[in-house]
This record gives structure tokens, C-alpha cells and sequence, in this order.
């Protein structure tokens, strides 16, 4: 039991003792937060700058390349998108969310002339 | 599991809780570009087709009409109300008029030779016309004088005309379907089924042809094929079968012409 209490402390304890990730990925997360909010609101070109940003500080945050390719995809930058959704699935290649994204935007994608993307 | 270990397990699931991602779904509509820059037309021509395979349904005329409709209501292009050409019979006096001019130049047409509909003799050969006997025909297409003397006429709009292919079609195979079941308890249940059926439907298969009015050239091609089935039993009329395949190609049609958005959802995450 001391055991398991010992490695629960450590598991949370863990990414306290990189404290530099630790703030990289809370000041990526607020971006990101702030790029839902904006994007809610329809401020698309606001909410790239954000997940860009927050993709800047952080390029390990799958989230930040999920929101930035679906933002793209909006703005009809497909190839942008693609490699968004693409990078988002490398890092976090179990979500189903970002999978779902990518295959619903992959069904547009591959109906499109090269020209058009 | 004692109790200590039970408030622990409590304490790490409400402590992991959080640290999920939390997601938003948001409405998205996915802008497409059109494929053909036409912001230098203000008409649009749908000219007719060279059609053939069933005679149920005249594709040439509905292919026409279901068009020029889509492209009143979807497109900034102003619609040329014209009458439709029996482009099969154009065809075929081009042919003729080449094959008496031995060798000429080919621009015999543009005359209004074979405009309109209802000629009963060509009608019944169009029936009888497969996709490789249309494609004999599309020589008209590469005639430029034909195709510019056309636009001249009609302030050089962009001139929509192809092949249009629609007949009948048998295919059986394995076919899924549901079936209910009730068990010893009286509770329902839906089992998927497979068995094998024969079926039938139409196959619809056109060629888009986007002509520039002013030059006669060919801008852009696009092909398409698509098929439907029903169940051997049902007796679907060709004319909505052709309707329903129809309505598959639209958007790709109209996405030719003008902006085109597809609607969805996405979902962001934090």
C-alpha cells in the first residue's frame, strides 16, 4: 500500500520537478484556452494565432495542432490543416477525438483537386 | 480492496478527472474554392449533352433543367435561357459534313443544325448508345469554331455541355439487412442478416465539359460514375433513380463553378 502511495505522490509529483515544461505547458494551455474562446465567438484568425502560439511554447501539446488544424481547415487552408491534424495525431496517436477531426476533414481533403488545396 | 485503498482510488480519480482533456464540439463549415476560375464569365451556357443508354429518362434535357436550375439559385453566373441541342444529332452532321467535305475544315457547325429536341428516330439510337459509342462523339467537343460560334451567339458565356450515360443495371451479391428477432423472453432484438440477393438500378455516368464561349477551348473536364440498387422486388421509376444519382454529383458540379461550403463539426480540445 505504501507502495502504490509512494509512486501516486511521484506520478504527481513528477512533472513538478521539470518546472520549466511544467509552466511551458500551463502558458500553452491558457493560449489554447483562449483560442476556444475566441473561435466560439468566431474570431478564427485570433484563435490560429493562439494555438500557434500555444504550438510554439509547447510542440509536444497535441490539443494545440488539433484546434490549429481544425482552425484551417475553416479558413480553407487545407494543406496547413492536414499537417496539423497530422502532427497532432503523431503525438497523441490513441485520441479518438483528433482521429475523428482527421478523418472527417480527410474526407473532404481527398475529394479535392490539387489545385484547390 | 480495504478501505484505505478505496479513499485512495477515490482521491486519484477525482485528482485525474481534471487532468483529462476537456473538449468543445464547435459547428464548422469547410470553405471550398471552385475549381474553374470563371470570374472572368457573367453567363453560363448549359448547352446540352450528347446522351445515351436508357430511354426512360431523356438525359439530355433533365441533365439540362436539373443544371440550369442548380446554377440559378448556386451560382453569381447569370443563367442563358436557350434551347437545349441535341448534341448527338449536331454530332452526327458534323460527321456527315466532314466525311462530304472530305478532308475540309470541319466548321460546318454552329448553323443550328440539330438544336431542339423530340426527334423520334435519334432518341431511340441514343437508347442504344454505350459509354464507348458516346465517346465516338466527343470529337463535337474539340471543335472549337463549332463551340465559339456558339458563345457568340449567346455573349460568350461559359458553355457547360459532356456526355451523359444512364441505363439499367443488374448486379447480385451478398446484401446486409436487418432482421428482428424475439427471444425465449419475448424481447426484441435486431440481427444484421446477410444473404444473397439479386438486384437492380442504374448506373448514370457524365462527362462535364466547361467551354470557354469566347475562344471555343475546353477549360476543364470533370467525369463521374455512380450507381444504384434497389432490391430485385421494388420497381423504382428510372427518372428518380436518376434524380436520386443526381443529386450525388451536384455538389462536385456546382463546386466547378462557385464557392462551395461543406457543413460539420469538429471538436477542439484544451
Amino acid at each position: 500500500m505504501a507502495r502504490l502511495l509512494a509512486a501516486a505522490i511521484l506520478f504527481w509529483l513528477l512533472p513538478l520537478a521539470s518546472g520549466v515544461a511544467a509552466d511551458d505547458r500551463e502558458e500553452a494551455r491558457a493560449h489554447v484556452e483562449f483560442g476556444i474562446s475566441v473561435a466560439q465567438a468566431e474570431l478564427w484568425q485570433e484563435a490560429i494565432y493562439r494555438w500557434k502560439r500555444a504550438a510554439e511554447i509547447d510542440p509536444n501539446y497535441a490539443p494545440a495542432w488539433n484546434n490549429l488544424g481544425i482552425a484551417y481547415e475553416r479558413e480553407g487552408l487545407f494543406d496547413e490543416a492536414l499537417e496539423a491534424y497530422e502532427t497532432a495525431l503523431d503525438l497523441e496517436p490513441d485520441n479518438l477525438m483528433i482521429q475523428q477531426n482527421y478523418d472527417l476533414f480527410r474526407e473532404i481533403y481527398d475529394r479535392l483537386d490539387e489545385d484547390v488545396r | 480492496m480495504t478501505g484505505l485503498t478505496k479513499t485512495f482510488a477515490s482521491l486519484a480519480a477525482l485528482l485525474v478527472v481534471p487532468a483529462c482533456t476537456s473538449y468543445y464540439e464547435i459547428p464548422i463549415e469547410t470553405p471550398l474554392k471552385p475549381k474553374l476560375d470563371v470570374s472572368r464569365f457573367q453567363r453560363v451556357l448549359i448547352a446540352g449533352f450528347v446522351a445515351g443508354g436508357s430511354d426512360d429518362v431523356d438525359a439530355n434535357l433533365e441533365t439540362a433543367r436539373l443544371l440550369r436550375s442548380q446554377l440559378r439559385t448556386e451560382s453569381r453566373l447569370q443563367v442563358v435561357d436557350a434551347e437545349v441541342l441535341d448534341l448527338l444529332t449536331v454530332a452526327r452532321d458534323e460527321s456527315d459534313l466532314d466525311y462530304l467535305d472530305d478532308g475540309g475544315n470541319g466548321n460546318g457547325a454552329g448553323n443550328g443544325n440539330g438544336a431542339g429536341n423530340g426527334d423520334g428516330l435519334d432518341e431511340e439510337a441514343a437508347g442504344d448508345l454505350s459509354e464507348d459509342d458516346l465517346e465516338e462523339y466527343e470529337y463535337i467537343f474539340a471543335d472549337i469554331s463549332y463551340w465559339r460560334q456558339l458563345g457568340e451567339e449567346h455573349q460568350n458565356p461559359l458553355i457547360v455541355t459532356g456526355t451523359i450515360h444512364f441505363t439499367p443495371h443488374a448486379r447480385a451479391g451478398m446484401v446486409t439487412s436487418e432482421r428482428e428477432i424475439y427471444d425465449e423472453f419475448g424481447r426484441r432484438r435486431v440481427v444484421p442478416v446477410r444473404a444473397y440477393r439479386d438486384r437492380r438500378g442504374f448506373v448514370l455516368s457524365p462527362k462535364f465539359i466547361f467551354i470557354d464561349g469566347r475562344t471555343g477551348v475546353t477549360l476543364y473536364t470533370e467525369q463521374h460514375r455512380e450507381e444504384v440498387l434497389y432490391d430485385a422486388s421494388s420497381n423504382t421509376p428510372a427518372l428518380s433513380s436518376y434524380f436520386e444519382l443526381m443529386d450525388r454529383l451536384i455538389p462536385s458540379f456546382l463546386g466547378a463553378l462557385s464557392d462551395q461550403s461543406i457543413r460539420g463539426s469538429r471538436i477542439l480540445l484544451k
